[in-house]
């Protein structure tokens, strides 16, 4: 299959900026595959999604979406291509009703009414927001406008959607619904996700993961791998995943588990092997 | 200085055909001096209830006591600030609230609208910067030029220069990074135990809870729909889940080793507690 995305010695500077916010970046992701993005605050990720899509434009390097070079004359095909979910849901917002909100990135595509309606419906139930459809975006709670931002993209059926930290507002429950929605679209359709987040659990689902450090591609790796390294994750601006501090507490106490990752039904099954040998 | 809701109700656009309900007969009592949680689902009413912790958002019904200060729904607007002082909020998207040309100036201007002069107000946004845990000479930049977790942290070094006695925290670690978020809970916990500081914390991280609050509140559909310690809140994961919530890492893991037949005589919350549960049960607790 294709490369959904082509990135190659990417180097993007703001104005005035002493230097460099993404530096010599390269990375190729699959159609098809979902990519967690993680990284310390500061590190350049949200400045990394708005390259992908030709908000910001790249000082050197290049970037290639779907096989097409970005470049102005094929920005607004990218953009038709690439759903991003801001990492501010009011900086997203623009009509005065939530189902306007989420009708207004289609009436962009030029879709058919009469589809127009049934997509920001379909969009709406499935963050479970139907009931507010009538509701000014300003005066739902935090985690109702999350939720909208995210069904304003999902209208829009891209090819590619990044996440940008698009759920950090969510009670536990909701999270897991909005992971699980992503996944059955990706079942429905062709699908590439970039997923900006802090949060270990959901990192560890993601096919690839991209660790960026002040600019700069540190690693790329399967979950296992970049988990591998316990505690310096902290200092590359991931958690240590739970397993991994239970067996910090478990080790101070003299009882030292196995090396390597664990994922939790890894560790319980070590546990209750110690448990069944005592 | 306690805070007091008795009997409190809240409609949002009260008397239109938009009216909702934010607030259901709210009563309860948050000590000086604790770190309670508020817990609940998407639009459960957190975000609601901290408003009126500083009288920004006042009760349709019901009385809110705050220290020596009485808020009902026929309480005006003037003479506020000496409350607004106190009561420090960092917002559900706090980073919206900045609005200065530097940093400086955004962190300095709660202390100088509550009569700091100009020149210690400077120095307190150096220290609170320090505090948050950005370089100085983000100082003179503007805080719009920042990244998301980088302009919370300013949003919150603000507050923090007003030096409240009240800090209101409604999900103040979103977007953080897991080191910053550490750091600025641990920074929390340090005022709290240190200073004295009461704190109310709106978070959806049950790990928080269970490392941090002595009380928490559960919310649903505007309503107070539990309080208890995070022992007893925790200890009813059933009960959570149909809430949707979840429970602390450490809670969630015990729970599958019971499964197999671990036994714990009451749920562990953290990671060290359940070390110690395991130790007799995998042949460990002669070494320990
Ligand atoms: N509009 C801007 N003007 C100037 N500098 C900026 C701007 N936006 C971001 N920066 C800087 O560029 C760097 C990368 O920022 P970016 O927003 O990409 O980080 P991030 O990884 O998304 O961080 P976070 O986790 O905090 O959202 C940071 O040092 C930041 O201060
Ligand atoms: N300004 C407003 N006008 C009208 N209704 C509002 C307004 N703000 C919030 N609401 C509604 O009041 C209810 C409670 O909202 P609140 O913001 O207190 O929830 P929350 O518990 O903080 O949720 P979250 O975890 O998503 O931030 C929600 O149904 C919300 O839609
Ligand atoms: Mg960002
Ligand atoms: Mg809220």
């Amino acid at each position: 299959m294709a490369n959904a995305i082509d990135i190659s010695h990417l180097k993007y500077s703001y104005p005035e900026a002493t230097k460099p916010a993404l530096n010599d970046v390269s990375f190729v992701v699959p159609a098809g595959e979902w990519w967690a993005i993680i990284g310390h605050n500061g590190s350049g990720k949200s400045t990394l999604a708005k390259n992908i899509n030709g908000l910001l434009a790249p000082e050197s390097g290049s970037v290639t979406v779907a096989g097409m070079p970005l470049t102005e004359q094929t920005v607004w095909d990218i953009r038709a291509k690439v759903g991003i979910v801001f990492q501010n849901p009011d900086n997203q917002f623009v009509g005065a009703t939530v189902a306007d909100d989420v009708a207004f990135g289609l009436e962009n595509r030029a879709v058919p009414r009469d589809e127009m309606l049934t997509r920001v419906h379909d969009a709406l139930v499935a963050v479970n927001m139907q009931d507010f459809a009538t509701r000014e975006p300003a005066r739902l709670s935090g985690g109702q406008k999350q939720r909208v931002a995210i069904a304003g993209i999902v209208a829009q059926r891209p090819d590619i959607i990044i996440l940008d930290e698009a759920t950090s507002m969510l009670d536990p429950a909701g999270r897991l619904e909005i992971i699980d929605l992503i996944k059955q679209l990706r079942q429905q359709q062709s699908l590439t996700v970039l997923s900006i987040t802090h949060d270990i659990d959901e990192a560890a689902g993601a096919d690839h993961v991209l660790l960026l450090d002040d600019g700069q591609v540190k690693e790329i790796g399967t979950p296992a791998e970049i988990f591998q390294h316990g505690e310096a994750l902290l200092q590359l601006g991931l958690d240590v995943p739970y397993p991994e501090k239970l067996k910090n507490a478990l080790a101070k106490r003299g009882v030292h588990m196995p090396a390597g990752y664990l994922d939790e039904e890894g560790l319980a099954k070590a546990l209750w092997t110690l448990h069944s040998t005592m | 200085m306690d805070i007091t809701f008795d009997h409190v109700s809240f409609t949002y656009q009260a008397g239109t055909p938009f009216a909702g309900d934010g607030l259901k007969d709210i009563s309860t009592t948050i000590k000086g001096g604790d770190y309670t949680a508020i817990i609940g689902h998407t639009g459960s009413g957190k975000s609601t209830l901290l408003q009126h912790l500083n009288a920004l958002l006042k009760p349709t019904s019901g009385t809110v006591t705050i220290g020596d200060r009485e808020i009902t729904p026929e309480t005006n607007n003037k003479n506020l600030k000496p409350l607004r002082q106190k009561v420090g909020m960092v917002f559900q998207f706090a980073e919206n609230q900045l609005f200065e040309q530097t940093v400086e100036r955004d962190i300095a201007f709660g202390p100088m609208n509550f009569g700091v002069p100009e020149k210690d107000a400077k120095a307190l946004a150096a220290q609170m910067v320090k505090l948050v845990g950005l370089p100085d000479d983000i100082l003179q930049q503007s805080p719009f030029d920042l990244s998301g977790g980088q302009m919370r942290r300013v949003a919150i070094a603000g507050v923090l220069a007003m030096q409240p006695e009240i800090l209101v925290l409604d999900e103040p670690t979103a977007g953080l990074d897991p080191a910053g978020r550490l750091e600025m809970m641990t920074m929390f916990k340090k005022l709290h135990d240190e200073q004295g500081l009461t704190i109310v914390l709106v978070t959806h991280q049950m790990d928080d809870v269970a490392d941090y609050a002595d009380r928490v509140l559960v919310m649903e559909h505007g309503a107070l729909v539990r309080q208890g310690t995070p022992r007893e809140i925790f200890a009813d994961p059933d009960w959570l889940r149909q809430k949707q919530l979840g429970l602390p890492k450490t809670t969630a893991f015990a729970e599958r080793l019971q499964k197999l037949g671990f036994t714990f005589d009451q749920m562990p919350l953290t990671a060290s507690e359940l070390a110690d549960d395991l130790m007799p049960q995998i042949g460990g607790g002669d070494r320990g």
